[in-house]
């Protein structure tokens, strides 16, 4: 069974909708109708944009070009993760300790699952890999924008007592152990949600795009789960590693509070 | 731990022009100076909380040769406002404190029970500067502790922290705004003068 074409007369007919949509706003002057528009005129650009990428991915489908792409797909993402914070590192470390992390944790696990769950032939056949990484990534930069949204954000507001901690003796690892933990559990929180709510609230939507496709609804759950798991543990690493790196860079090596190496982000 | 003389060999920090300084056991050094003058990031730099140029000795053991944790375990800076992070005020003492110095400083055996969210910011203070000497040190850097007190409980810190110093041993730097307070407690008088640590000598304060 193959899927109903999607013709683009009836894609104007729901962009038409959209734009009532932004009337109603204007109407009404809840001040987003600009950034509705603007949001809506970047998902059409830019979905039909990687439309026709994957398209040509896919028909030369060799590793180099998939990594290619993946790269790309980690450097947006970790660019992504510095717009999201409000106090961040100065210098290229906020960039350089999301991205690092985010490429740690997604793609080793990418990998492993692509390698050993999934196990397509090749391995790296861009219709499997790209999705795949898509995904891990897409939720592993949620989850780490938030960590270290949280531990700088925690270190600024608390930095008085982390200081009253060192005076008293502590290290640096024990004077700032709460709010480190405290960033890595809210970082982890949305994929625990997400996996917690998955099938009674939320219908998935990668499972429910396979099911459109007309694959079976059990395969396409078993999918489902399999990739929630991964994302779980990909975002889930990907916060610890970027908060443990964080807060590495909140001191320096005399174990010194190091709030000069934060940065207020000009609003 | 043993009594230690503290030596400051050309310390300097953006607020300060480089100067010596040494401190026998048991000696109080009192620092005065504007608000602003750069006091608070003196006692900061012994203690190696910030950036600092210039060496700090504890006899001839030099900082910077110590994890800067254990420095701080022997040099102790006590914050002009003393922070609380778990629920109890008890709960921030070492586990084997036993409530010594509580009743001199006309606090109840049981201020160790209270919740923190509590405490006024003479408790807080008090309560603070206790926290501090309940573990083991060898020099005392005290930021104003008396700042938030009145006139008895100020005499009754005073009388309590020249005690402990002459039975311990501890060189002591003690920045006070008070010239009566430095007066009763001061070995040695300075001030900070247009970035310059100066030495007060009698009838010029």
């Amino acid at each position: 069974m193959g899927v109903i074409e999607i013709s683009w007369w009836q894609l104007s007919l729901a962009f038409g909708l959209v734009l009532l949509l932004a009337l109603l706003a204007w109407l009404a002057r809840l001040g987003v109708s600009r950034s509705l528009l603007i949001a809506s005129v970047r998902t059409v650009v830019q979905l039909f944009l990687i439309g026709l990428v994957l398209e040509l991915l896919f028909s030369v489908g060799t590793l180099l070009w998939v990594s290619v792409l993946a790269v790309a797909m980690l450097l947006l993402a970790g660019r992504e993760v510095m717009a999201r914070q409000q106090r961040r590192f100065s210098g290229g470390w906020a960039y350089s300790i999301g991205t690092a992390a985010m490429f740690v944790s997604s793609f080793s696990i990418a990998v492993i699952t692509l390698l050993v769950l999934v196990g397509p032939d090749p391995w790296y056949r861009p219709q499997y890999a790209i999705p795949l990484l898509g995904m891990l990534l897409g939720n592993t930069m949620t989850g780490v924008a938030l960590g270290l949204d949280r531990l700088t954000e925690g270190a600024w507001q608390q930095r008085a007592q982390i200081e009253n901690r060192l005076m008293l003796g502590q290290n640096w690892k024990q004077a700032l152990g709460p709010i480190q933990r405290e960033a890595m559990r809210a970082g982890m929180i949305p994929s625990i949600n997400a996996m917690a709510a998955a099938g009674i609230i939320s219908l998935p939507g990668m499972m429910t795009g396979q099911i459109l496709a007309g694959t079976a609804p059990a395969l396409a759950v078993k999918y489902q789960i399999l990739i929630m798991l991964i994302i779980t543990l990909g975002s889930g690493l990907g916060v610890m590693l970027a908060v443990l790196a964080g807060g590495w860079r909140l001191f320096d090596q005399r174990q010194r509070l190091r709030m000069d190496r934060l940065e207020m982000r000009a609003r | 731990m043993p009594p230690v003389t503290l030596h400051l060999k050309q310390v300097a920090n953006a607020l300060i022009e480089p100067f010596d300084l040494s401190l026998e056991p048991g000696r109080i050094c009192c620092i005065s100076g504007a608000s602003g003058s750069g006091k608070s990031r003196l006692l900061r730099a012994v203690a190696d909380l910030e950036p600092h140029a210039g060496a700090v000795l504890l006899d001839d053991l030099e900082q910077q040769r110590l994890p800067a944790d254990q420095w701080r375990q022997r040099v102790r800076l006590v914050p002009a406002e003393s922070q609380w992070w778990l629920d109890r005020v008890g709960e921030h003492f070492p586990a084997h404190y036993d409530g010594a110095g509580l009743e001199a400083l006309g606090l109840p055996a049981q201020a160790l029970e209270w919740q923190v969210s509590r405490l006024s910011s003479g408790e807080k203070q008090r309560l603070g500067l206790l926290r501090a000497l309940a573990f083991p040190l060898q020099v005392l850097l005290l930021d104003e502790p008396c700042a938030n007190l009145d006139g008895e409980a100020t005499r009754r810190v005073e009388a309590l922290l020249l005690a402990r110093i002459r039975a311990e041993g501890w060189p002591v730097i003690w920045v006070a705004h008070d010239p009566a307070q430095i007066r009763r407690v001061a070995d040695y008088r300075f001030q900070i003068k247009q970035k310059r640590l100066v030495e007060v000598t009698d009838g010029c304060d």
